[in-house]
């Protein structure tokens, strides 16, 4: 007798008990469907996170100026400008960890069209912001260091500005828009990057060549940088060595006694993109194992159908073994059903699973992300519980002695 | 040269103990059976007939003693092996029929041919014709439940016949019958034993045992009498005129 006959005389005996043998897979079900939703919700988070941060930009330090101290009232950080555009030079020149540099200025000022108007924070900046940021210009092109240089009034908006002014999938480069009543040229529009991890919208934004922001919106461009300074690190790895070279740079320059306090304040993106992660690590990590063991209670559910099942078909049994069934034939029997049952309920936990984070995704707005590895391995394991759960019912069927087994009542 | 028997048992004990008492089920039975007999046990309860039955049936392995069995030992197989000869030696057949519930009746008779590594479309084909055989060629596809309790050991007889044994073994085939019934299975293995089966059937009825061809009476583990004589032609009476 060969093991694909053995299969079908198990299929038969399990469609035989279609309602037992439905009832037998219930704890695989839930248990494969619960770790197929949660994973899938899980990774979807983990995602999220990630693709906000990315957005952000990679490897990005972020230094602000220090605070104001009047009568003993802190202004906090930014509110006294102490970055000057020297400290920027150096920044650039003299830290080799940093690849590049771009100040940020910023100012909330209203953008006017020929019909609509929108009012958005306008950034003045360098040619380098686009790449710190790693935010391309996916119409027209950015403005150039020539641009800077000459305090051109051009300006790249981003996508919200775009729609509020020209309205939806409109092409407005080359047109004028008004900022202070100073007409300036759209060279660019910003490509879309979404909301930051905070839900701030990215794309309400503009911006302009940093010489062109001091003269015009902010009336005069003064020694110090009245904003932050956006800093990429060579890699993932040196982000936090250029923040410590960064750092001892600008107190040599600032001439900062050792022991006083800074006069600015970096601060280290990755790291709380980091944090964030981890954070959904462990959320997925939590919900996984609760899923596993409901998977192990699934398992456990399956042993005792199948031991309930070996005494209830103990006749069976050995009416098996009268005919000339073997030791071997009746484990093997009893293996596949447990095994059958167990891969049965793994697929139907898998349909069920990619159901439920479907229906959780688009009932709350969740993201979802299914992974073809967690299905396979789910399936897996669930094939691997049926074989461990069902060996031991198996191996005390074939071990009956047929006549016990005949007068079984 | 005189054919070697079909069965041959040669002082055969079966001592089971529970603690301290010896209880000897079979007590040095000696016994040969030819082939194209039809042969019935005869016994009280407890006298071992049933102990007996199981035995040849290469069911449960005597304490001591040899039993050969078409020419091969039997005693001292292992349980793979007893099964094989079961498979393709023996046929049974049970007083409560042992179908598989919710099964068709074809593929009931299937099974011992499913053990025997027989091929799907062969095994078709033979349970098909062992089920015509006992005479449920429109009844293929009826399950146990479907089959009144005759139908139902007709089957059984079908399932212990497609695998052409050597022997049937029938314990009490007819307990759970009527007497009409009774008749026409007993005239089914009488048919059986002309065609050259050896029958052997445990039975407490004295009317059954009159069919058979050879009369064994075992009590407390021992032949008490081993008769042969000129059986009763199974007749299926008529059908009473329904009112």
């Amino acid at each position: 007798m060969n093991p694909l006959q053995t299969l079908r005389v198990a299929l038969r005996a399990l469609w035989r008990n279609k309602m037992r043998s439905f009832l037998t897979t219930l704890g695989i079900i839930i248990g494969v469907g619960a770790v197929i939703a949660m994973m899938a919700i899980g990774a979807g988070a983990k995602s999220q996170v990630e693709a906000a941060f990315a957005a952000m930009g990679t490897n990005l330090l972020i230094i602000l100026p220090g605070s104001t101290s009047q009568g003993g009232v802190s202004g906090g950080f930014g509110s006294m400008p102490t970055l000057t555009w020297d400290d920027l030079t150096a920044i650039q020149t003299e830290v080799p960890t940093v690849k590049r540099a771009a100040p940020a200025m910023r100012s909330n000022q209203s953008i006017i069209g020929e019909e609509l108007n929108w009012t958005t924070s306008i950034t003045g900046t360098t040619p380098e912001y686009f790449e710190v940021r790693s935010w391309p210009v996916a119409l027209g092109a950015p403005f150039t260091q020539a641009d800077v240089d000459g305090g051109t009034k051009v300006v790249v908006l981003g996508q919200t500005v775009v729609d509020k002014v020209f309205g939806p999938n409109s092409n407005p480069v080359g047109q004028n828009v008004r900022i202070r009543n100073i007409p300036f040229q759209i060279i660019g529009v910003a490509a879309k990057k979404g909301q930051s991890a905070t839900g701030q919208d990215y794309d309400d934004a503009a911006f302009i060549p940093v010489t062109t922001f001091g003269q015009k919106i902010q009336g005069g461009l003064s020694k110090y940088i009245t904003g932050q300074v956006f800093v990429e690190a060579t890699s993932a790895d040196t982000t936090s060595r250029a923040l410590s070279d960064i750092s001892m740079l600008l107190r040599d320059r600032h001439h900062i006694a050792a022991g006083a306090d800074d006069d600015f304040s970096i601060r280290n993106l990755s790291e709380i993109a980091g944090a964030q992660q981890q954070g959904t690590d462990t959320m997925t990590t939590l919900l996984a194992s609760v899923a596993a063991v409901s998977l192990l209670v699934g398992g456990i559910g399956i042993m005792n159908i199948m031991l309930v099942s070996v005494t209830e078909r103990t006749r069976e049994i050995g009416v098996r073994m009268a005919l000339g069934a073997k030791p071997r034939n009746i484990l093997l029997q009893f293996l596949i059903e447990a095994l059958m049952l167990s891969i049965a309920g793994g697929l139907i936990g898998v349909a069920l699973g990619v159901g439920t984070a479907t229906w959780l995704a688009a009932r709350f707005k969740w993201p979802m992300l299914i992974q073809p590895n967690v299905i396979i391995v789910s399936v897996a394991f669930s094939a691997f519980v049926g074989v461990v759960f069902g060996l031991y019912p198996a191996r005390k069927a074939s071990q009956l002695d047929p006549i016990d087994a005949l007068r079984f009542e | 040269m005189p054919q070697p028997a079909l069965i041959e048992l040669q002082d055969i004990r079966k001592i089971y103990t529970s603690g301290e008492v010896e209880v000897r089920a079979l007590d040095g039975i000696s016994l040969t059976i030819e082939s194209g007999e039809f042969v019935a046990i005869m016994g009280p309860s407890g006298s071992g007939k049933s102990t007996l039955m199981n035995t040849l049936g290469c069911l449960d392995r005597p304490t001591s003693g040899k039993y050969i069995l078409a020419g091969r030992q039997v005693s001292g197989m292992d349980k793979n092996e007893l099964a094989e000869v079961r498979n393709q030696v023996l046929g049974f057949v049970f007083q409560n029929f042992n179908l598989l519930s919710r099964t068709s009746a074809l593929e009931n008779v299937e099974l011992p041919l499913v053990y025997a590594g027989v091929s799907g479309k062969e095994r078709k084909r033979r349970a098909t014709e062992a089920l015509e055989r006992v005479g449920l060629g429109k009844r293929l596809d009826h399950t146990p439940s479907q089959l009144s309790g005759g139908q139902q050991q007709r089957v059984a007889i079908a399932r212990a016949l497609v695998s052409n044994p050597k022997v049937i073994l029938a314990d009490e085939p007819t307990g759970n019958l009527d007497s009409r019934t009774s008749i026409e299975v007993m005239a089914l293995f009488q048919e059986l034993g002309r065609a050259g089966i050896t029958v052997v059937l445990v039975t407490h009825e004295p009317d059954i045992a009159e069919y058979a061809s050879r009369v064994i009476v075992v009590k407390d583990g021992k032949i008490l009498e081993d008769a042969r004589r000129e059986p009763v032609r199974a007749v299926v009476p008529p059908l009473p005129a329904t009112p």
